[in-house]
């Protein structure tokens, strides 16, 4: 099982308590009457489906409830960071120091 | 090659089975091929068969990372079934299984194709309803597909516990009996045989790194760890994987890559008929020929490629199957595995061309690829051959996350299958 620690609660936590809720830093379009169904289809269906660090969503749904955005390395599954959400991508360089 | 029958075995028997002749050759790269196929699984392997016996195209390659079988192929618990709701994928598994009850004398090769039946249990008035619109809808496709009450479920399958005191009460089920298993490794080596026999050469152990185009924006080739091989089409079925092949072409799939975990238990005596489903408590158990229950699980909630999976969810699955069989609750499990499995947004796969002339795509099986396999290499070889899809997989091409035209089976099964 998973060890995440939630940037909300300050605490390392098991899998159990949270669920995953997919690629981050997908933004909603502003105004959809204009997309195409080209955009749309990048928005809705489209994913990076990244082999190594991959920038995705938690939520920490049996604790405090909230989102969160963390960075997981897919092959070994180990926990970059996690960092809340609405904080800007962290630079992928510096979290891959010291981890490999 | 030496056919397989009994006269070949008896001769064989006599002389110590000193005559048995390879099965197909460990082949090196040639420079080009008319075809590149990525992925000796089944389905690549199965294409790499139909083309060169449909479509007389046989010089082909068939390239893999690893050794064939290998993936998802030998990682699947071997179940056959096409009862699904829509009428499209009805047509492409029913393909499949009527492609599946001919395979071993197709090949010569015993796939050990075994009509078993398979039993989709229902613990609830939700299951109870939506199973009775499966088996409205699979019989008016022409699929087999009938319901049965919880006696005759416990008839057809002993070991099912149907007390009314249950923790998962059986309050029936649906029964599709053309439905079953095979012996998963058989399949990759009946299709690797008789493709080989037919001058496809199979390439083990030989990644390839990059799909590479022409300034036209034509496919070229592949770039492997053997050097660049030139083709003129190339027919990319590697699962989990198939993401970080098709960027490497800078096509861009609607696909999600997960851990899918399966276990079997000590072999025991032939005590389980045929294959039970529970979608609602996520249970899939048979047992294998060599007397093993085969457990599936169920994929992690997070994208992943290591092979493994968590425990979480074989305790799971362990639970679930020890409630509905109390019968095995002092089974020892042997050993469990993981396999990466690539899932589309509506749990439908795509068997497709793509925006690049001469790249193809078989896709997106999610968690039940292996009861596809004949029907899927049989429509991607015809799509690779004739450059457009065959009927039946025109509605699986990769245009229809963008029209909308969805074949919605996550919807329609409420869990992974």
């Amino acid at each position: 099982m998973l060890l995440i620690h939630c940037p909300h609660c300050q605490e390392t936590l098991p899998e159990a308590e949270f669920t995953y809720a997919g690629q981050a830093h997908i933004v909603r379009p502003a105004d959809p009457m204009s997309q195409t169904d080209e955009q749309w289809e990048e928005f809705l269906f489209i994913r990076q489906n990244a082999k190594g660090a991959h920038y995705e969503r938690w939520r920490h749904l049996h604790g405090c409830g909230r989102f969160f955005n963390a960075v997981r390395d897919t092959v070994s599954d180990r926990f970059l960071t996690t960092y809340v959400s609405g904080a800007p991508r962290p630079d992928l360089s510096s979290l891959m120091e010291g981890k490999a | 090659m030496t056919r397989f029958n009994a006269f070949a075995l008896l001769k064989n028997a006599l002389t110590g089975h000193k005559g048995w002749t390879e099965q197909w050759p460990d082949s090196q790269p040639k420079k080009e091929y008319d075809v590149i196929i990525v992925g000796a699984g089944g389905h690549g392997l199965g294409a790499a068969y139909y083309l060169a016996k449909q479509h007389g195209i046989t010089n082909v390659a068939v390239i893999d990372k690893g050794w064939l079988g290998g993936g998802n192929t030998g990682r699947n618990t071997t179940i056959i079934r096409s009862n699904y709701l829509y009428d499209e994928s009805a047509r492409l598994f029913d393909h499949a299984v009527d492609l599946w009850e001919n395979l071993s004398q197709e090949l010569n090769y015993n796939v050990m194709y075994s009509r078993r039946g398979v039993l989709m249990l229902a613990h609830n008035v939700h299951d109870v309803q939506s199973f009775t619109r499966h088996i409205h809808a699979n019989r008016l496709n022409g699929v087999d597909n009938r319901w049965l009450t919880p006696q005759e479920c416990k008839d057809y399958c002993p070991p099912l516990n149907i007390s009314a005191n249950a923790r998962y009460p059986v309050m029936g089920g649906a029964l599709q009996e053309r439905a079953g298993t095979a012996r998963h490794d058989a399949v990759a080596w009946g299709y690797a045989r008789g493709a080989a026999e037919r001058g496809v050469d199979i390439i083990q152990n030989c990644a390839v790194t990059a799909i590479r185009r022409n300034p036209d924006g034509s496919v070229a080739g592949v770039e492997t760890a053997k050097g660049f091989i030139k083709a003129k089409k190339v027919a990319v079925s590697a699962a989990g994987h198939t993401s970080t092949v098709m960027q490497t072409a800078d096509v861009r799939l609607p696909l999600e890559s997960y851990p899918l975990q399966a276990l079997v238990s000590e072999p025991v005596k032939p005590i389980f008929p045929c294959v039970v489903m529970s979608n609602a408590v996520h249970a899939y158990i048979s047992q294998s020929d060599k007397g093993e229950l085969v457990i599936g699980s169920g994929t992690d909630q997070y994208t992943s490629y290591s092979q493994r999976g968590g425990l979480p969810l074989i305790e799971h699955t362990v639970a679930a199957i020890t409630e509905v069989f109390p019968i095995f609750n002092r089974m020892r499990m042997l050993r469990k595995w993981g396999g990466i499995v690539d899932v589309t947004p509506d749990r439908s796969a795509i068997i497709s061309k793509t925006p690049v002339q001469g790249l193809y795509v078989n896709c997106g099986w999610g968690t039940g690829g292996f009861k596809a396999t004949p029907g899927a290499a049989h429509t991607f070889a015809w799509t690779v051959a004739k450059d457009e899809p065959h009927p039946i997989n025109a509605p699986f091409t990769m245009e229809r996350f963008r029209t909308g035209r969805l074949i919605d089976e996550a919807a329609a099964a409420a869990v992974a299958h």
